[in-house]
């Protein structure tokens, strides 16, 4: 396990990413640095998990950039909040964990014995050891999630991008999955997970990103989760505004610049 | 007796050899490929494209004539046309992918009927419509065999990308290079086996050598690396039943072959091991734990 090791600093640059010309991230600047533990917080529509994707590298960006230090696009091993995965598909959970290999494998190499052993350790740090053989179909909701945690774990990427990981997940997997984090951040990993539930925030995040499409706060957990940045992000309108005229900031901000205040 | 049903006619005449292999080589492929379109959801699809390919097949028909190269050229195209097409619709579009590909599939096969009716007599139409597995001649043996023969390579070739995209497209998307390539190189699969179909069995029935089998199979295992040859198994034995009850009782061919498969999906549904009618209504004792 070396993938701790190579974790870039992430930088967004005037990110703004979104859907049909409309921002759901709107001119987003900060460092996510090496091994950091960030929370990405907000009330929905805020854009969260689109900042994820466009992390994952599933959405370009409509303006700005992300700047991964010269890392590949593929650095970042990504837990989506709604997975399309079809559970009637006859795949057992040795076979599904083991997808994480895909990056170093290929698509034609075998498993060798150092993945085998991987899958076998990946299987085991969840607690599904006796799950092996069993398909996808016959999993309940909370052995699904640490199924995809296993196969986290066997993809090894120095980044580890998490949308909503612990809804519908009891106590116990909870303290499990966070144990987990945890050890990902101390083999030097960069997590990133979009979260609701603002005492696991407090419990396994320093750094939490307070977003209401524009960013509220960015810094230290504790100072994030005051009253007024809360209520300040609960006040942002989810409904676009079907007049919205587009947007100049960037070359306001070029002005600016120029003009002698 | 048995040899004089069973055995007889293929000895006894070429086209009936020729029928063999060609129908064979269809469904040790489109089988294979029927049981994916099942696990991703989109047995209907393949109804679609086939239907969509006989513009193209049609089109082919009004400059050459009934000439193979043409034909199949014609119906390459239109059915990757409209699989590229409704994918594109439905990205692009507010439609969903199910509704722009009825959409396309309906107004290209009015098309086709339109130009094939616009020069040909009825008796092409029924040609295009259920082809002529007995009237198969070296070129059209071939581009079967060539066809069935790329199929499989490729499916060995892009089989853990083929099971990933259809389980999990996202994460294949997201963490390798083939994510966004495999669903074309799948549709693509799907029209060349199709347009291979039209000329042995026709438009309408060469995606039921590749449906009836994989359902079939689908109800007997759940283990893919099963269901796939026992596919390809259930086709070939479809097409020498259909073929010999054609022989028997002089039945057009393609509707046979089909009619064939039609009753293995109808014992599978009874007596099929995994998710067969009787399994379901009489389960077996629950397990103590």
């Amino acid at each position: 396990m070396n993938g701790g090791a190579r974790a870039p600093a992430i930088r967004l640059v005037n990110l703004t990413l979104g859907y049909d010309r409309r921002p759901a991230v709107h001119h987003l600047d900060g460092e996510i640095a090496p091994g950091e533990g960030l929370a990405v917080c907000g009330p929905n529509g805020a854009g969260k998990s689109t900042l994820l994707k466009g992390l994952a590298g599933l959405l370009a960006p409509l303006g700005g950039a992300i700047d991964f230090g010269g890392a590949s696009r593929r650095a970042a091993a990504y837990l989506p909040q709604v997975v399309e995965i079809d559970r009637a598909f006859p795949i057992d959970v040795r076979d599904f964990v083991a997808m994480g290999a895909l990056a170093r494998i290929g698509l034609w190499a075998a498993l060798n014995g150092a993945e085998r052993a991987r899958v076998a350790a990946a299987i085991e740090t969840v607690g599904l050891v006796g799950f092996e053989s069993r398909t996808l179909e016959t999993l309940s909701g909370g052995q699904m999630q640490r199924a995809l945690f296993a196969r986290l774990i066997v993809q090894d990427r120095p980044i580890v991008l998490l949308d909503e990981p612990f809804g519908a997940i009891d106590e116990a997997t909870i303290d499990d999955l966070l144990a987990l984090i945890a050890r990902w951040r101390a083999e030097g990993r960069t997590v990133i997970a979009v979260l609701h539930e603002l005492d696991i925030v407090r419990r396994a995040f320093p750094q939490t990103l307070l977003l209401a499409r524009e960013c509220i706060f960015w810094g230290d957990t504790r100072d994030a989760l005051c009253q007024k940045n809360l209520v300040q992000a609960r006040a942002m309108s989810e409904a676009f505004d079907e007049r919205a005229r587009e947007c100049l900031r960037d070359e306001f901000d070029a002005k600016d610049k120029l003009h002698v205040h | 007796m048995f040899i004089e049903v069973f055995v007889t006619p293929f000895a006894d005449y070429e086209f009936m050899r020729r029928a063999l292999v060609g129908s064979l080589a269809l469904a040790l492929s489109g089988a294979p490929l029927g049981v994916f379109l099942i696990l991703r959801r989109m047995s209907l699809a393949g109804d679609a494209l086939s239907h969509a390919i006989l513009p193209g097949a049609a089109v082919g028909y009004l400059v050459a004539g009934l000439s193979l190269p043409a034909m199949t050229l014609g119906g390459l195209v239109a059915g990757l046309v409209v699989a590229l097409a409704a994918g594109a619709a439905s990205r692009f579009t507010a439609q969903r992918e199910d509704a722009s590909l009825a959409a396309f599939y309906l107004v290209s096969l009015a098309l086709g009927v339109t130009l094939v009716s616009l020069r040909g007599s009825n008796v092409d139409l029924l040609h295009v419509l259920f082809g002529s597995v007995v009237g198969l001649d070296d070129a059209a043996l071939l581009m079967l065999v060539g066809v069935s023969t790329l199929t499989l390579i490729l499916m060995a070739l892009f089989y853990r990308a083929l099971v990933m995209d259809t389980l999990d497209p996202l994460f294949l998307r997201q963490t390798s290079a083939f994510g966004e390539f495999t669903p074309f190189l799948f549709l693509a699969l799907v029209v060349l086996n199709l347009v291979a179909g039209f000329q042995a069995l026709g438009t309408l029935m060469a995606v039921g050598v590749m449906m009836l089998p994989a359902a079939a199979a689908r109800l007997w295992t759940r283990d893919l690396a099963v269901a796939l040859p026992l596919a390809a198994a259930i086709g070939a034995l479809c097409c020498y039943g259909g073929l010999v009850f054609s022989n028997e009782t002089s039945a057009p061919t393609g509707p046979a072959i089909i009619l064939a498969a039609g009753v293995v999906y109808l014992v599978s549904m009874i007596f099929g091991r995994a998710g067969g009618l009787l399994r379901l209504k009489r389960p077996r004792r629950h397990l103590e734990g």
